[in-house]
Order: structure tokens, then sequence, then C-alpha cells
């Protein structure tokens, strides 16, 4: 019972902190329409270039736009409570670390997967981008597993905010590599070949290439592999960085290191 | 001349302590060589590749705005950090002249983010580095610069009054990207969306780099670069003035 506590709870209360109680003025700004005008320059840059149509636009940048909150948010976890110098007293405590951890992480799921959404929806109607009614479920499901996986290397980054001071950096070092990794951009074809091979153990890129297929006819059935290949990097990705965080948070109790990382 | 070596310390303090911050020096260094590889492989890919100089120079200038908006964003918000707003705004100099060099301290880090493209550019994917006016380009450089830290003032300002504003700085680096054409032709931009960028600088500094780089004529769009920089300062100077009148009346200086 008290697992489930902090699991739900817990994890909420730490969601909300992370935004400064949820100010619109954040919020709106950061998650709503930063992600268009990425769309928006990055489609244009395709029309400057001919090389991809406005859909693969749209649909790699809102994707990965989810990386936004899973990245930062869950790096913020840590670095946040350090911050206001709550994160020696919650580690302290003996609540299961499982429960801690990934209940931080679910709120952050759910807002990734809005975020990314949202890009999609009002992405897609601004450049007059059509996708067929039949893609439209399997489109959500897609885009709930690759913000799933996303969170799952945000885990990784909240472990590593527990060693490094300067978490925003590694947020934004880890957001640019998706975003020239991945095929958000540019396609995986045109990239060289060992970084088409780094890409393929990354999240976001299967569930892009799941979005795109859908949105260009395929249905749910003939991407299953794609949507699997994205969870399972995701679960990897959480499993790694819940043992890297346990693994950290040993090491910053014996170092007393926790509020100087 | 105290003015004068107020800016300067001031400028020369502030760049010191921006290049002793890792997030400045991501912003400065590391986001621009992202969006540089990104801008090679995609004119490189493309029907339409134009010359990958154009590439690595749109990058570069991307990374100019970008630190400028993070450095004159953040200006006013460590201050209030560090509890030092209230006793600069105090101090007899007007607050513009402290908050200026701040935020052209942030646009000239923007000479990284220049040079790192361009090296990287050169070194990694062979672009040659052939300029086609040498001193157009740099003259060009140094006047979009100052240019950049005038606009910084006039954004940085309103921090000031509202500390959350630096949620809508971070929320200005993509449209100023595309309004400025930076790396998108402003001819595919809706004709509305030509105002917005005639009456921004950068628009007419990137044009005039362009031109010292790549050929053409510099000088116009320098002229207006300068121009437009010049009501920038007397916008900037009128806005200072007011939001640190009202933030004094409603005893907001020190609010974190």
């Amino acid at each position: 019972m008290t697992s489930l506590r902090v699991f739900f709870i817990g994890g909420l209360t730490s969601y909300r902190a992370l935004f400064n109680w949820l100010t619109p003025w954040i919020l709106i700004p950061s998650f709503l329409i930063a992600p268009l005008f990425q769309i928006l320059l990055f489609a244009y840059i395709g029309r400057t270039t001919r090389l991809e149509s406005d859909q693969f636009y749209v649909i790699g940048n809102a994707l990965q736009y989810a990386a936004i909150p899973c990245l930062f948010a869950m790096g913020n976890t840590i670095s946040g409570e350090r911050y206001q110098h709550t994160l020696p007293l919650v580690l302290a405590t003996p609540a299961a670390r499982l429960p801690l951890f990934v209940g931080r992480a679910v709120p952050v799921v759910v807002n990734g997967f809005l975020v990314a959404a949202f890009g999609l929806v009002v992405g897609g109607a601004i450049l007059g981008v059509h996708v067929p009614l039949g893609a439209v479920a399997p489109l959500i499901l897609v885009t709930a597993v690759t913000a799933f996986s996303c969170t799952g290397l945000g885990l990784v980054n909240a472990a590593l905010a527990l060693r490094v001071r300067e978490n925003a950096v590694t947020s934004n070092v880890l957001f640019g590599l998706l975003l020239v990794f991945c095929g958000v951009n540019v396609p995986l074809s045109t990239l060289p070949s060992w970084m088409n091979t780094i890409a393929q153990g990354l999240p976001l890129t299967h569930g892009i290439e799941a979005g795109r297929r859908l949105a260009g006819g395929a249905s749910l059935h003939d991407v299953l592999g794609l949507v699997g290949a994205e969870l399972l990097i995701g679960c990897v990705y959480a499993v790694v960085g819940y043992t890297l965080l346990r693994v950290v948070e040993t090491e910053s109790r014996r170092r007393g290191s926790l509020e100087v990382a | 001349m105290r003015v004068v070596r107020l800016v300067v310390v001031t400028w020369w303090l502030q760049l010191k302590q921006s290049m002793k911050a890792g997030i400045f020096v991501f912003t400065a260094l590391i986001e621009p060589l992202i969006f540089a590889t990104l801008a090679y492989y995609l004119f490189k890919a493309g029907r339409e590749p134009g010359t990958l100089l154009y590439a690595a120079l749109s990058a570069g200038l991307m990374g100019i705005w970008s630190v400028t908006l993070f450095g004159a964003g953040g200006a006013i918000n460590y201050q209030r950090w560090q509890g030092v707003l209230e006793p600069l705004i105090a101090a007899p100099p007007p607050y513009v002249l402290i908050l200026f060099p701040q935020t052209l301290a942030a646009s000239t880090v923007g000479v990284y983010s220049l040079t790192s493209t361009l090296l990287w550019g050169w070194i990694v994917f062979g672009i040659p580095l052939h300029f086609a006016h040498p001193l157009a380009f740099v003259i060009s450089v140094a006047v979009t610069i100052v240019a950049l830290g005038l606009l910084g003032l006039v954004i940085g300002s309103s921090f000031i009054l509202y500390r959350e504003a630096n949620a809508l700085s971070n929320m200005l680096e993509f449209p100023v990207w595309i309004l400025t054409g930076v790396i998108v032709p402003l001819s595919l931009l809706p004709g509305w969306v030509h105002y917005l960028s005639w009456g921004l600088a950068p628009t007419w500094g990137y044009r005039a780099i362009r031109a010292g780089a790549l050929g053409g004529n510099a000088w116009p769009a320098l002229g207006y670069a300068l121009l437009l920089a010049a009501a920038y300062f007397v916008i900037g100077h009128g806005v200072v003035h007011v939001f640190e009148r009202r933030a004094r009346e409603k005893a907001t200086l020190s609010l974190v």
C-alpha cells in the first residue's frame, strides 16, 4: 500500500514540482508552441532541399519532441530535488526505490505522449497533412510506445543527474543526438552506415518509422515488428536506467556527494 | 569615458562568466554542431543541395541567435538568483547601461558558434572555406552581433517584470530562425511573414554575412541592420525604464 502511495502520489507531486507548480507560462510555450515551430522549420527546410514531404517532417519532429519532457523531466526529478534541497531527504526514506523512481516516470510518459500527439494533430493541420482515418488508433499506440521508450532513456538521464551538476546540458545533448541519429529529419538510408547502426539501438527510430508507414497507409499488423522493437528498446533503457540509479545512489551516499554532484 | 568603461568592463565580466557555464558552452558550441551536421545531411541528400558552405554558415548563424536568446534571457534571472539585481538597479548608472553589455556579451559568444560550425564543416565534411568578400564578411558579423545584442536587450528587459519570461524566450528560438530566413529562403514563407522579417535586424545581418561569404553586395543589408539596431536601443532604453519603474512599484524585483 505504501509503495502504491509512493508510486502514484509521490510521482504526481514530483511531476507537479518540476514545472514551478504547473504555471501555464512555462507549460504552454515549452510543450505546445515550441514543437510546432520545430516542425515548421524542418518542413520548410525540407521544401527548400526538396528532400521529403511535409508528412515526413510532421511525424518525425512531433514524435521526437516527446523527448523534451521525457529527457528533461526525468533528469529534473533528480536535479530539481537537489536544487530544492529535498534529494537527501527523499533518498534517506525507507521507501522502496522501484515505485519511487518509476512512479516519477509515469506522468512523464503521459506528458511525452500528449506533447507528441499535439504536435501531430496541430502540426499536421497547419501544414495540411492528411492521415488515413484507419491509421489514427495505431498512431496513438505508436505515440504512446515512443513516449515510453524515450522515458526509458530519460531514466538513464536521471541517473546521470545524480553525478552531473549541469543536467540540462546532458538532456540537451541527448535531445540533439536523437534529432541527428533517429531519422527525424534525414532519411536513415542517406546517413552513413555507422550512424544507421547506432540509430537501431536508440528510442524513437522504430517508432518514427512505424508512424510514417502508418500514415502512408500501412496497417498496424505491418508495423508490429517496429512497435515491438521500440517497446523492447524502451524496456532495456528503463532497466539500465533504474539499475544505474541504484548504483549511482549507493555510490553517492558512500562519497557524500548527493548535494554536490 | 566612465560610461564606456562601465560598458566594456560589464561586457568582459559577463563574457568570462558565460564561458564558465556548461549550459552556455553547450548552446554556443555543441548545439550549433548538431544543427550543422543536420543541415549538412539535409542539403547533401536533398535534390536542391545549394552550397554546403551555405548550410555550415546557416548553422553558425542559428547558433548566434540561440546563444543571444539564452544569454539575454538569463542575464536578469541570474542577477535575481544571485541577489544582485536590486543593488544594480539602485546603483547610480542607468540600468540599461548594465543590461546592454550583458546581452552584447551573450551575442559575442555567438562568434564561437560561427567559428565552430565553419571549422566542423571544413574538418569533418570537407567543406572549403572560401569567402567571396572577407572584409565585408567580418564587418557584417560584427554588426550583426551588436544588432543581436540590442535585440536581446529588448527581449531581456521583460525579465525585470516577468520572472517566467525565460519560458517565452525558449519559445522564440525556432520562430526567429524561420522569420529571419537563416536557413529557409523567405520566399517560401507566406507574404505577411515578410513584414515581420523586415523588422528584425538579424534578417539583414544574416543577408550581409551571406553576401560577404558567398558573394553579393553586403553593404545595403548592413545599413538596414544598423538602422534597426539603433531603433532597438531606443526601444530597449524606454522598455527597461518602464519595466524597472513598474517592478519597483510592485516590489517584485527580488521575487524568484
